[in-house]
């Protein structure tokens, strides 16, 4: 199993992401956002988090317009997986391959701490290994995570079963305490808080650990 | 030519920012104000001399990049 990570200026939780898929068992490479093609044999891209471009404009904005986005969405339409993180998870409602938008906080705040989350689906890649229902801490640390989408948007989710996880409580706003959210095929994560963050009981916590886990046995049978 | 695009937030999208300000301005004593909203202003030098291409153009570039349009609406005006 063959992870690629994409690395923009400004990403910085590029590394974390890697560690985490490794650990999980999956061969890694960093790509370059100016590259226009990924390695050979990639299973899964993770879009890390960070501050990309220094979230000029809007934040994930430029990233998603970077050469290496035609070759990140040639790779889904192909059904291969993705996990976009914090920015990750911007970058992925910029580039329009999950639905909604990320604006600021509800209270301004950058909130920057461990939050509880409920797992809302175990019919995914990502979250197969954990119980429905089942309460996970990951850290966030974000400005602008406030979900929003259209009432059409928000059923057609919950109607698919597409919200991956929720904030136990409301930190910053989102509609519907959404956390974390997938493509239809389901094969595309989107997500607020830090998985990679949590992987590793030195670094606060292994609830995240669990989903790498699952993505790795996953991309490798897919 | 020049081109001046303004991006606002879509009505209904909550705007915590322009309520910051909002309530910053009732702090220092302005009574009255009802909401703030805030947007962006963008300039663009654009080498087109046809004020209606000009317009066409820029109207693309906020779809493809300088909009939101899943959260925000954008007005083009040609100075």
């Amino acid at each position: 199993m063959k992870a690629a990570v994409l690395v923009f200026p400004g990403s910085n939780c590029d590394r974390d992401l890697a560690v985490a898929f490794r650990q999980a068992g999956c061969a890694v490479e960093m790509v370059w956002h100016k590259d226009t093609s990924l390695p050979d044999g990639v299973d899964i891209v993770g879009i890390p988090g960070g501050f990309s471009f220094g979230d000029y404009l809007r934040c994930g904005a430029i990233a998603a317009r970077s050469p290496i986005i035609g070759a990140l969405k040639s790779h889904v339409e192909r059904g291969g997986h993705a996990l976009g993180i914090c920015n990750g998870f911007q970058v992925l409602v910029e580039t329009g391959l999950l639905p909604g938008a990320l604006i600021r906080n509800a209270r301004l705040k950058f909130i920057c701490r461990p939050v509880a989350l409920t797992v809302e689906t175990t019919s995914s890649d990502f979250t197969n290994a954990y119980t429905k229902g089942q309460t996970v801490t990951y850290p966030v640390a974000h400005h602008d995570g406030n979900y929003i989408a259209s009432p059409d948007t928000l059923a057609a989710l919950n109607d698919a079963d597409r919200v991956a996880f929720r904030y136990r409580d409301n930190i910053n706003g989102s509609a519907e305490n959404i956390a974390g959210i997938l493509s239809e095929n389901r094969r595309v994560l989107g997500l607020m808080p830090h998985p990679e963050r949590a992987a590793d009981s030195a670094l606060g916590g292994e609830d995240g650990a669990d989903l790498f886990r699952s993505l790795a046995i996953a991309a490798v049978t897919a | 030519m020049k081109a001046r695009v303004h991006i606002m937030l879509k009505a209904g999208v909550l705007d915590p920012q322009g309520e910051a300000i909002r309530h910053a301005l009732g702090t220092l004593g302005f009574e009255g104000v009802a909401g703030v909203r805030q947007g962006k202003v963008i300039e663009i030098e654009i080498a087109a001399t046809d004020e209606d291409a000009a317009k066409a153009e820029v109207a693309r570039m906020c779809e493809a990049l300088l909009a939101n349009t899943v959260i925000e609406s954008y007005t083009v005006e040609i100075l």
